[in-house]
């Protein structure tokens, strides 16, 4: 029998006993004495939501490729279980061995969404590894932080040993050499640390210091340690059908939040949505080739047994040959009894076609992201999706038989004026109007079912966004209030719902999203008071953050609600994320004058993506 | 072709769950590529039942589910299929068709086997005693308890559904009414003892271990493992 670090005792008081033990299908079992390295690898979230990353099912697979390297998972421990090993002083362990993650020699967390920070510091904190990179010794493991949220990993530099900025395919063999030379020369950790900043892509937060003007802004960023560059460029995969894919993903027991084949068919996306993190940090656009996707969808769902497939991407429909893969799809899934799903198309003819044969359409619903309610700030984000379209899109899908519409909104973007925020209310009448207008009364399936949910706005470093200025938590729910209103107004009003996003959540994003150093301690303060799973707006207690700000003698509003001038240096200006800052200048200079840009394969716009060397920059091109 | 699996679950599976096992079971016909029949409609589900759900916490050696397969090949070979695509602690033990006619395993669950094996922190320090009055507890006439429903409590005897109860070396042997009507639990069993006892039951003192499901034979009303309903494909 598989030994377990939990006693019978705790796993059958606690909820869903299978997240802590381990043992899934295509698990990777090593001898732990076998290895030279390590490697803990976490998703500080519940298991449910970690097992569902891909990320981490890619890294997982490469890393255990390497006969001399075990990498195994860790995640959150519910807080059941979590209050359990407080009381019990029981050391968080990893899935695999079973054993403490203290005695691994890595610990990698990955950052996915900045309300996981109290978190990161419940991994550390249960696995009893000081908090502080300060105050970690030769026997801890080195504290490895990377995901989107590396992009600006300044709140969290003071618990990590490195950041790894970019696509995790390509520098971590390098890395995990350069660790076993260093032990072989008999050199400690700040030898390592020291060789891993040599490394492209690899940020030591200790090797920096910070200097502030007395208005708190930034007056120089600068390294402290002869090994640091000034400035670390983000990786990226330059082809990715190189890369490692997964060969056999682990398949849960439980049933997790993305409970099937998850196929990535392309990296980055054309499109330029100004208020996108993801669009421009993953520039440029890279595809899979169809042949590579073919040969893995086949392999993936024999090896998983899931009986569903998903596409994963920003933005499907831009994929190439996507007819011939989804044509592939139908075939070789129908036969077995697999399901097909297709997030992110774009509602015309062609998806409208497919997802009628792939989907139960009375069950399904269509998703529009038009993001803003007027064609006026459409034009200021760059979403380049107009009401005619939607309106035709909508058209073509009621006549397929679809009667449930999800929209998706933002609300307090850049520049946004009343007309903008009644404009969702608008255009979702205008949908509801188009049902009737299109649907003789004999020929509906009852009534048509709208609904618009709004979220609100963050501004994410590396956008042209960066520079604007945040609503305040007042200004929010006024916002959402006048679109609540104007619903209340159309006339089709029963056929039509609004929902919107929490308000002091999204106030705290926005402090996390593009802080600096000084934060750090308030995510301590707020963790050490109880905050733990702000994700979940069941645990997210907002007094606990207030406070926390109040004893740091931080002012969020600093973070948030300032104006930043177009010469300010921000935390996150020493990374080079491929995309220049003069681009997303003119960019944001741009957006403020209601011009759009056109995507990538119109014309290319100099974004400086293009240095990378591959992508959509160089198609027709070669 | 109507099938019936026999297959174990051991060590830390015991804390997998009912619905978990059967989504688990799902992922495996597709991956043992067994020619399994799907419902139909717009969206087919894979033709599966199962005898009778097993609690968290508890192993077994005796589980079974049926399958509707449009083909296979022998017993052996889709044993072995099967076990290529399981993990460790989960093992097919007999692969057997049975007849068109069959009734499903859950329909005809009657009985099932348990055995409970002391913790070691939990172990008494007078066996023999602990024993000797376990015996005297099944020996009484009748063993009234009050069962908690959903409903609320009802009053039952458990005397007739507990068909036999008796010492294997050092382990508690018993077996229980199992089904749709009357399923008795063990747990529900060593709860009344120790209340009869006026002693509180300790909620983790044995290790709890199915061994067997039985079915009720029609025209024999004799209780068979389920497993002897079916045949080996040769």
């Amino acid at each position: 029998m598989r030994k377990l670090a939990l006693p019978d005792e705790i796993l059958l008081s606690v909820q869903q006993p299978a997240r802590y033990i381990g043992g899934e299908v295509n698990m990777c079992v090593k001898d732990p004495k076998n290895v030279a390295i390590r490697f803990a690898m976490c998703f500080p979230d519940v298991y449910e939501i970690g097992m569902s990353h891909l990320g981490i099912q890619i890294l997982y697979d490469m890393f255990n490729r390497r006969e001399d390297v075990y990498c195994e998972r860790v995640y959150s421990p519910w807080t059941d279980l979590d209050k359990i090993m407080r009381r019990e002083n029981i050391p968080l362990f990893a899935l695999e061995s079973q054993e403490p993650v203290k005695s691994f020699d890595f610990l990698g967390i990955t950052l996915q969404y900045e309300m996981c920070y109290t978190n990161v510091l419940q991994i550390l904190d249960l696995s009893q590894i000081p908090l502080h990179s300060r105050d970690r010794g030769e026997t801890d493991p080195v504290v490895i932080g990377g995901g989107p949220c590396a992009y600006n990993p300044e709140p969290l530099a003071e618990f990590f040993d490195l950041f790894y900025i970019g696509e995790g395919e390509t520098v971590y063999y390098q890395l995990l050499d350069a660790y076993l030379d260093n032990k072989k020369q008999g050199k400690g950790r700040l030898e390592f640390l020291e060789k891993a900043a040599r490394i492209p892509g690899i940020y030591v937060p200790a090797f920096y210091d910070a200097a502030y003007y007395e208005d708190g802004t930034i007056k120089a960023f600068t390294p402290n340690n002869p090994h640091a560059p000034q400035k670390v460029t983000k990786e990226l995969v330059v082809s990715l059908d190189d890369a490692p894919y997964i060969e056999k993903p682990l398949v849960p027991f439980l049933k997790v939040t993305q409970d099937r084949v998850v196929l990535e068919i392309q990296r980055g996306c054309i499109r330029g949505c100004r208020f996108c993190q993801a669009g421009n940090v993953y520039r440029p656009l890279r595809e899979h080739g169809l042949e590579y996707l073919k040969h893995y969808a086949k392999q993936l769902i024999e090896t998983t047994g899931h009986d569903e497939i998903s596409l994963s991407s920003l933005s499907s429909s831009d994929y190439t040959d996507l007819p011939e893969l989804v044509n592939y799809l139908i075939d070789e899934c129908s036969a077995k009894g697999v399901n097909i799903s297709l997030p992110s198309l774009r509602i015309d003819a062609f998806s409208l076609d497919v997802m009628g044969k792939v989907q139960d359409v009375k069950k399904s619903s269509l998703t529009f992201a038009p993001e803003a309610g007027s064609q006026r700030l459409r034009d200021v984000i760059n979403k380049g999706l107009t009401e005619e379209v939607i309106l035709k899109g909508a058209a073509m899908a009621f006549h397929g038989g679809w009667n449930r519409v999800k929209l998706y909104f933002m609300l307090g973007l850049p520049t946004e004026q009343r007309e903008d925020m009644e404009g969702i209310a608008l255009l979702s009448e205008k949908i509801a109007e188009t049902y009737y207008d299109e649907i003789p009364k004999d020929q509906r399936h009852g009534r048509v079912q709208i609904v618009a949910s709004s979220s609100f706005f963050v501004p994410k470093p590396f956008t042209p966004f960066q520079w604007a200025k945040m609503c305040t938590k007042e200004e929010f729910l006024e916002r959402a209030y006048i679109v609540k209103n104007k619903f209340r107004e159309m006339k089709n009003f029963k056929s039509l719902k609004y929902n919107w996003h929490e308000a002091d959540v999204t106030v705290l994003e926005g402090v996390l999203a593009r802080g600096d150093r000084r934060v750090g301690a308030v995510v301590e303060a707020a963790y050490k008071s109880g905050a733990l799973f702000d994700s979940w707006s069941e645990y997210f207690d907002n007094s606990l953050w207030i406070k926390a700000f109040e004893s740091c003698g931080i002012d969020p509003d600093f973070y948030t609600v300032r104006e930043r001038s177009l010469d300010e240096i921000f935390p996150w200006d020493f990374i080079d994320a491929g995309v220049s800052k003069e681009f997303l200048k003119k960019e944001w200079l741009l957006a403020m004058k209601g011009e759009v840009t056109p995507n990538c394969r119109q014309s290319c716009s100099g974004c400086g993506a293009r240095g990378f060397g591959g992508g959509v920059c160089y198609e027709d091109k070669d | 072709m109507k099938i019936r699996i026999k297959f174990k679950k051991q060590g830390s599976m015991k804390f997998i769950g009912h619905l978990d096992i059967m989504r688990y079971f799902q992922k495996v016909m597709r991956r043992g590529n067994v020619q399994i029949r799907y419902s139909e409609g717009f969206s087919p589900h894979q033709i599966m039942s199962f005898a009778a759900p097993l609690g968290v916490g508890i192993t077994s050696n005796g589980e079974y589910l049926d399958i509707e397969v449009t083909s296979t090949e022998d017993s052996k070979t889709m044993i072995d299929r099967l076990n290529q695509v399981m993990c460790q602690e989960i093992q097919v033990l007999s692969y057997k068709k049975l007849k068109d006619s069959s009734k499903n395993a859950m329909s005809i669950v009657c009985a099932a086997d348990y055995t409970l094996t002391f913790r070691d922190q939990h172990r008494p320090r007078d066996l023999e005693d602990f024993f000797k009055e376990l015996e005297e507890f099944y020996g009484q006439e009748q063993i009234l308890i009050v069962k908690k429903t959903k409903k609320g409590q009802k009053d039952m005897d458990l005397k007739p559904l507990i068909y036999k109860l008796e010492l294997r070396g050092d382990a508690i042997f018993m077996q229980v009414s199992t089904g749709s009507k009357d399923n008795i639990k063990p747990e529900l069993v060593m709860e009344a003892f120790y209340e009869s006892r006026q002693r509180q039951y300790p909620p983790f003192a044995f290790l709890i271990q199915r061994e067997e499901v039985y079915g009720l034979e029609d025209q024999t009303g004799r209780k068979i493992p389920l497993e002897e309903f079916g045949e080996d494909i040769e």
